[in-house]
């Protein structure tokens, strides 16, 4: 373990929910209004984590257990994510695997909290959850799949997305460009944002994420609410870390391009919302297929 | 892989799923004229470099693939006053996923092949040739609507042009010439017809052509 992989993991802790800041904020200014603090996203997480919590008598420990699990979960997948060049926190061989798995762990725990609810409306919201992360996952496994065999067969996420580089880009541009497309799609659904789920929604026709934390309230809505900005942290480092090639060595330098090309995405997202409408709910899992599609042949390309 | 001919062979792979995803029709033909010219572009980069012969090659056919053909198709799309929609047979995530298999199949068949021992300087271009056809026939048969068959038709082109240059690096420009003509009558030909079917029946649905009796 390497003192700079210590200081990701605590940045990604701390840093996580200013991403959501950000987003919120270009949103803003492209619709020309002057919107909410950069340091929303805290504020609300701990007015959550301040008050009592409220729990229905038909649900059961599962309930209660939900949004720990899942925050525990995505917090754990951190330790596999390497930030920039520098390797995560616990790398190995083949972490890429429990990564995708933990995300699913997190997921399965969300869905499960909504089920016990009973509430049909929550059910409907995992059924939709549970199809679209079903398609997005193979998506993301393909694509890093991809991207390890650009980096010359490496096997974990730290040894692959630290070997991309200038050289990798020059040698495999197009493979890796597609899988970078792939990741932002699965970047954009897994975080429910527009083209897939639209955060700000209350209109059950539409709603996937939201509608299974509607009977969450204070600490656990709190959890919740960080522990998707870790997922979007998760996801985000994965694309930045790929799109970004700065590998100099120095720990600075190449810490510094990763954050600025988190913040950028940040950004990339927030001109996504302003500009797009969000899809079809029967749309999506096309849009789903088209990034495993993305990635599939961005293997192709690398298996010549 | 690398080398321009790899990168002009990727993206005509990307443009053969687009063109299996797409549900508009007029986007439809702007990725199909789209790859024509990169097609176009071919023969410019391949060994033989840069020639006359190359060049009004690569000019003929970025003209005709590029431009004629997606006017000529427009055109007939507006006399035929076609909804704007492609309606296909097989639903739109599962042709994706044939062409997928088709893709897989074509770079197994692309490693299986014998081929003239001089002949492709670059590993792709091949398979990649080989998907373009299959997905060509793929468009043709699972698409209702006239204008989309025309559209495989010469998605279909552009994979054999494709395996053309790569095979055959050294055709004659008269021939090469000749078969650009060819297909020049076909389309234009094409387009008439759509543009008959449409006055005659209301409709360019070519599904309900057999049901006619003679």
């Amino acid at each position: 373990m390497r003192i700079e992989s210590a200081v990701h993991f605590a940045a990604a802790l701390v840093f996580a929910p200013l991403l959501l800041g950000i987003i919120n904020r270009t949103k803003a200014l492209v619709a020309g209004r002057t919107g909410p603090p950069l340091l929303q996203a805290y504020f609300d997480i701990f007015k959550l984590l301040g008050k009592g919590a409220v729990y229905s008598r038909a649900t059961t420990w599962v309930f209660r257990l939900g949004p720990a699990a899942g925050l525990a979960a995505v917090a754990l997948a951190l330790a596999f994510i390497p930030f920039g060049g520098a390797p995560a926190l616990f790398p190995f061989s083949g972490d890429f695997l429990l990564v995708v798995y933990l995300l699913a762990a997190a997921r399965f725990a969300t869905v499960a909290a909504a089920l016990d609810t009973g509430s049909s409306f929550e059910g409907m919201g995992a059924s939709r959850e549970t199809q679209f992360s079903a398609l997005a996952e193979p998506a993301l496994l393909l694509g890093i799949i991809a991207v390890a065999r650009a980096a010359s067969g490496a096997e974990s996420l730290s040894a692959c997305l630290g070997a991309i580089d200038g050289r990798t880009w020059a040698a495999s541009g197009p493979a890796l460009a597609l899988a970078a497309a792939a990741w932002f799609t699965v970047f954009l659904a897994e975080n429910a944002r527009i083209p897939v789920d639209d955060p700000q929604t209350h209109l059950e026709l539409t709603m996937i994420h939201e509608v299974m934390v509607l009977d969450h309230g204070g600490p656990d809505l709190g959890y919740i609410h960080y522990a998707a900005a870790l997922k979007m942290w998760v996801l985000g480092a994965l694309l930045a870390a790929l799109l970004i090639p700065v590998r100099t060595g120095v720990w600075a330098i190449d810490g510094a391009a990763a954050a600025a090309g988190m913040v950028l995405l940040a950004v990339l997202v927030g001109v996504v919302e302003s500009s797009m409408a969000r899809l079809r709910l029967v749309r999506v899992p096309q849009l789903l297929i088209a990034a495993s599609t993305l990635s599939v042949l961005a293997l192709i390309l690398l298996m010549r | 892989m690398h080398g321009v001919t790899d990168d002009i062979m990727a993206a005509m792979l990307l443009l053969n799923l687009a063109v299996l995803g797409t549900s508009r029709l007029t986007f439809c033909i702007t990725l199909v004229a789209a790859q024509g010219a990169l097609v176009g572009l071919l023969p410019l980069v391949s060994s033989s470099g840069v020639t006359l012969r190359t060049l009004i090659l690569a000019g003929v056919a970025i003209t005709l693939k590029g431009i004629v053909f997606p006017r000529l198709l427009s055109s007939a799309m507006r006399g035929a006053d076609v909804r704007r929609e492609v309606e296909p047979y097989v639903g739109w995530g599962f042709s994706l996923l044939l062409g997928l298999a088709l893709l897989g199949i074509s770079f197994w068949l692309g490693a299986k092949l014998p081929l003239p021992p001089a002949a492709p300087e670059s590993a792709f271009v091949v398979p990649g040739a080989i998907c373009t056809i299959l997905i060509g026939l793929l468009v043709i048969v699972s698409r209702k609507k006239a204008v989309t068959q025309v559209v495989g038709y010469l998605v279909l082109e552009n994979g054999i042009a494709a395996f053309g240059l790569a095979v055959v690096p050294d055709v004659p420009l008269l021939v090469e010439l000749g078969l650009l003509l060819d297909v020049f009558v076909a389309v234009f030909v094409m387009a008439i017809i759509i543009y008959h079917i449409s006055r005659e029946f209301d409709h360019i649905d070519a599904d309900r052509l057999s049901a006619l009796k003679g």
